[in-house]
C-alpha cells in the first residue's frame, strides 16, 4: 500500500483584496517531515497564502488540499477538526494578553477535558521544556521580550502535537543572535516531531538553516522552486538580490 | 450587524457553553463597575432631591419629595444615567480590548487553534452585560434613594423607616416591572454594540480608538432608542 505523505497541496490559488490582486495563480505541495520556506519581498501576499491554508481568509479560486481534503468544501466544525492539526505562529506571537503563560498553553486544550489536570499539566510543561522556557509558566505575556514570546507562541502551537505548522515571520523584530535560536528551534522541532512546516520570511539566514524545500514569490505568482542552495545560486538578477550577504 | 446578532441568537444556545469565562466577564463587568455606580446614584439621589425641593415647597408640597424622587429615579432617571455611565465604561473597555485582540492577530490565533472565537469571546460579554446591567440599577436604585434621604434630611427631620414608607407607597408594579425590564435590553445592546465595533475593527491602531469611541456613541444612542420605545409600550400597556 502506497503511504499518503503529502500533507497540504495547493494548486492555482488566487486572492485579490479589490484591484489588488495579492495571488495570482500558486501552486505547490508540501511533503510530511518537510520545511518549506516561502520567500519574498514585503507586501508580496506570503502571509496571506497562509491565512487561505487555514481558511482565515477566503480564497478566490483555486484548492487548498490540507490532509486530503478541499478545506472549500468543509463546513465550520469540518474545518475547526482539521484546524486542531496544524499549528501557526503568528508574526506577532498572538500570545493573550490577558492570561498567564500557563493559561494561553492550556487554552487549546480546553476540548480535552477528559485528561485529567495532572496530564494537562505534563503537556503544558513538555511545551515550555521544548522552547527551554519553564521558568516562564507564570509570567504574562506582558512581562516577556520579543523572543520569549515567540517561544511562548511555538510551545502554544506545539501543545497540540500539530502534523504542520505554519510559520509567519518567525525571525522578524529580532536580533541576530535571537533570529539563530528561533531557526534552530524550527529544525529541531521538525526533527523530534517530524512535522511539516511552512516558513514564511525574507530573513535568508532563516531560510538557510531551516528550508529543505524553497520558492519565491514575486507579483502572486512562485517564480523559483527548488533547495536553497539551487535558489542562492540563480542567475536571476532579481531572486539573487535576495542572497547577496552570500556572496560577499 | 444584523448578522452578528443573529450569529449571537445561533451561538448562545449551542454546547459548548463557556461557563467559566461568563462567570469572569461577569465579575469584571458587574462587580467591577459597582463602585461607579454607587457613587453616581448617591449623588444623583442626592442632587434630585435638593433641586426638587424649593418646587415642590412652593406649592407645599414637600411632604410629596419622596414620593417624587423614588418615582423618577425607579422609572427614568436610574435605569438611563446607570445605562449611560455603564455604556462609558463597560463599553468602551469591551470595544478597545476586542480591536487590541484583533489588531495583535489574538482572534485569529483562537479561530486557528480550532476554537470559536465568537463565542467565547461574543456571547460571554453580551450575556454578562446583559444581566449584570440590570442587578447594577437595582442596586443603584436603592442607592440612589438612600441619597435621597440623606437630603430630605439636610433641611428636616425624616425618619428611615418613614422616608422609605413613602417611597413604597408611591412604587408600584407599572413602575418597577418595565423599568427593570428594559435595562436588559439597554446590556443587550451595549454589549453587542461594543463586540461589534471592536471585533469587526479595522486599520490597526488607529482602528481600536475608533472602536473604542464608536462603542460609547452608538451604545449611548441605542439606549435612548430603547427607552423611547419601552415608555411607549409601557403607556400602551399601562394606560
Amino acid at each position: 500500500m502506497k503511504m499518503e505523505t503529502t500533507v497540504a497541496e495547493i494548486t492555482h490559488l488566487r486572492k485579490s483584496f479589490g484591484n489588488n490582486h495579492v495571488l495570482n495563480d500558486i501552486n505547490f505541495k508540501i511533503e510530511k517531515g518537510e520545511n518549506l520556506v516561502v520567500l519574498g519581498k514585503s507586501g508580496s501576499g506570503k502571509s496571506v497564502l497562509i491565512k487561505c491554508l487555514v481558511g482565515l481568509l477566503e480564497l478566490d479560486g483555486g484548492d487548498v488540499i490540507l490532509f486530503g481534503e478541499n478545506i472549500s468544501g468543509l463546513k465550520e466544525r469540518e474545518l475547526n477538526l482539521l484546524r486542531k492539526k496544524v499549528g501557526f505562529l503568528f508574526q506577532s506571537a498572538a500570545l493573550y494578553d490577558s492570561m498567564s503563560v500557563r493559561e494561553n498553553l492550556e487554552f487549546p486544550l480546553r476540548d480535552l477535558k477528559s485528561k485529567p489536570k495532572e496530564e494537562i499539566d505534563a503537556l503544558v510543561m513538555e511545551a515550555l521544556k521544548n522552547v527551554g522556557l519553564e521558568n516562564a509558566i507564570d509570567k504574562m505575556p506582558s512581562e516577556l521580550s520579543g523572543g520569549m514570546r515567540k517561544r511562548i507562541g511555538l510551545a502554544r502551537t506545539l501543545i497540540l502535537k500539530p502534523e504542520i505548522i505554519l510559520y509567519d515571520e518567525p525571525t522578524t523584530g529580532l536580533d541576530p543572535i535571537t533570529s539563530q535560536e528561533i531557526s534552530q528551534l524550527i529544525l529541531d522541532v521538525q526533527k523530534k516531531y517530524n512535522t511539516a512546516s511552512i516558513i514564511i520570511t525574507h530573513d535568508t539566514e532563516c531560510a538557510r538553516i531551516t528550508a529543505n524545500q524553497m520558492i519565491i514569490i514575486k507579483e502572486g505568482l512562485v517564480v523559483a522552486k527548488g533547495t536553497f542552495k539551487e535558489i542562492s545560486e540563480s542567475k536571476d538578477e532579481w531572486i539573487s538580490s535576495f542572497f547577496n550577504k552570500w556572496k560577499e | 450587524m444584523s448578522w452578528f446578532t443573529l450569529r449571537f441568537f445561533r451561538e448562545v444556545v449551542k454546547p459548548r457553553y463557556e461557563f467559566n469565562e461568563f462567570v469572569k466577564q461577569s465579575y469584571l463587568i458587574g462587580y467591577k463597575s459597582f463602585p461607579l455606580i454607587a457613587i453616581t446614584g448617591l449623588i444623583l439621589g442626592f442632587v434630585m432631591t435638593i433641586q426638587s425641593r424649593p418646587t415642590l415647597a412652593e406649592f407645599g408640597a414637600v411632604s410629596w419629595l419622596p414620593a417624587m424622587v423614588s418615582v423618577s429615579i425607579v422609572r427614568e432617571l436610574g435605569p438611563t444615567i446607570f445605562a449611560l455611565i455603564f455604556a462609558g465604561k463597560v463599553g468602551s473597555g469591551i470595544g478597545a480590548e476586542l480591536a487590541s485582540m484583533k489588531v495583535t492577530e489574538q482572534i485569529d490565533a483562537m479561530e486557528v487553534s480550532g476554537m470559536n472565537p465568537y463565542k467565547y469571546i461574543v456571547v460571554t460579554r453580551v450575556l454578562a452585560t446583559t444581566l449584570m446591567l440590570p442587578l447594577l440599577v437595582i442596586v443603584g436604585d436603592a442607592i440612589s434613594l438612600f441619597g435621597a434621604y440623606m437630603a430630605v434630611n439636610l433641611k428636616g427631620a425624616v425618619s428611615f423607616h418613614l422616608f422609605f414608607l413613602q417611597v413604597f407607597q408611591s412604587l408600584d408594579f407599572s413602575d418597577v416591572f418595565p423599568a427593570v425590564i428594559k435595562t436588559f435590553f439597554f446590556g443587550f445592546a451595549i454589549g453587542l454594540i461594543s463586540c461589534f465595533k471592536g471585533y469587526n475593527s479595522t486599520n490597526g491602531t488607529e482602528g481600536v480608538g475608533v472602536a473604542a469611541n464608536s462603542s460609547v456613541v452608538l451604545g449611548s444612542l441605542s439606549i435612548f432608542i430603547i427607552d423611547m420605545i419601552a415608555v411607549q409600550i409601557t403607556s400602551m400597556l399601562y394606560s
